[in-house]
């Protein structure tokens, strides 16, 4: 079955950490990194689980900072039986 | 391999001044983004306000004017007028379009002047320190009023949209919220209507988008987000005010 994988790019220095791409992610793929600081200061969001990614593009639109960009790569899926 | 979201060109390289979290990166985008759709980038004068989005105009990648505080529209009609032919935006909060801008903004859509107006509204002075706006909730707590607005001493908050829409010379009023993906898509497509309508010389068109400030609400970005949505939506309700058609025709 082809499906669709999405690969979201965080430009992470300048992310300010808010969050709110995090809270919107429907798979659950972004996180706000647990230490790590950027240039800035801030704890920035990460791509913890990219191969969860359907490239929905949420997380994008909502980034108030315009750090995240979005690609999307056809994909063979086993069908699961 | 296909990109499917990268920043616009309407946007500079510049990175913003504002609060993690805060939605007024969303609104610069949502502009620079419909005037790069529309082909309008190399065509289009903007005009910042005073408060939060006084530094707009490095990072909207259009030629813009630091207008004096609520005077935009009243500076958007004289380009205009001079530059007919250009597309000429303001983009205001609400301490600025609400408070001190009343008689400007009122006016400009009271003669149906041909500009675009993106009224950004977060219930609140911003950059200020957090003070009570015409438009803060009732029972909202903020800096000068601690015990919440009292609408028996501070009157209720301004629907600005509404009063707009009644006016003849206004052609298009819309209000809509940047609370969640959807919404953020549907604000768009209203700022792309917006300057469309100046476009096609239809008159006055005015966008109010509901937007948040986690800093001066005192909530963190994603509960932010979640109170505008249970409290600014039920009062400033969503959806087109006023419609094109129904617009003076220049």
């Amino acid at each position: 079955m082809a499906g669709i994988q999405g690969i979201p790019h965080i430009a992470v220095d300048r992310c300010k950490g808010c969050g709110l791409c995090v809270s919107v992610c429907p798979q659950s793929v972004l996180a706000i990194s647990d230490g790590a600081v950027n240039v800035k200061g801030y704890q920035p969001a990460i791509v913890a689980e990219p191969e969860r990614c359907i490239g929905c593009t949420s997380c994008a639109l909502i980034c108030p900072d315009v750090v995240i960009s979005v690609e999307r790569i056809p994909v063979k899926k086993e069908v699961k039986s | 391999m296909s990109v499917v979201f990268s920043r616009t060109k309407g946007l500079t390289e510049a990175e913003t001044h504002y609060c993690p979290g805060c939605t007024h990166g969303i609104a610069h985008r949502l502009v620079g983004e419909a005037l790069e759709e529309l082909d309008l980038l190399g065509n289009t004068i903007g005009c910042s306000a005073v408060g939060c989005s006084i530094l707009s105009y490095n990072y909207i990648n259009v030629d813009m004017i630091e207008c004096l505080h609520g005077r935009a529209p009243a500076v958007a009609t004289g380009i205009k007028r001079v530059r007919p032919d250009s597309i000429v935006f303001t983009y205001q909060g609400d301490g600025d379009l609400a408070s001190i801008g009343t008689a400007e903004i009122v006016h400009a859509a009271h003669r149906g002047e041909n500009i675009t107006v993106v009224f950004v509204n977060n219930a609140i002075y911003g950059m200020t320190g957090g003070q009570m706006a015409p438009t803060t909730l009732a029972g909202q707590k903020v800096t000068t009023a601690p015990a919440g607005r009292n609408p028996v001493i501070n009157g209720m908050p301004l629907k600005v949209s509404e009063m707009l829409a009644q006016i003849p010379g206004a052609a298009y009023v819309e209000r809509v919220s940047l609370h969640s993906p959807k919404e953020i898509r549907k604000a768009k497509r209203a700022i792309k209507k917006g300057l469309t309508c100046q476009v096609e010389k239809r008159g006055f068109s005015l966008i109010e988008v509901l937007s948040t400030c986690p800093t001066g609400w005192g909530l963190s970005p994603v509960d932010a987000v979640a109170w505008l949505e249970a409290n600014m939506v039920p009062y400033y309700p969503l959806g087109v005010l006023k419609a094109p058609e129904g617009g003076k025709n220049v």
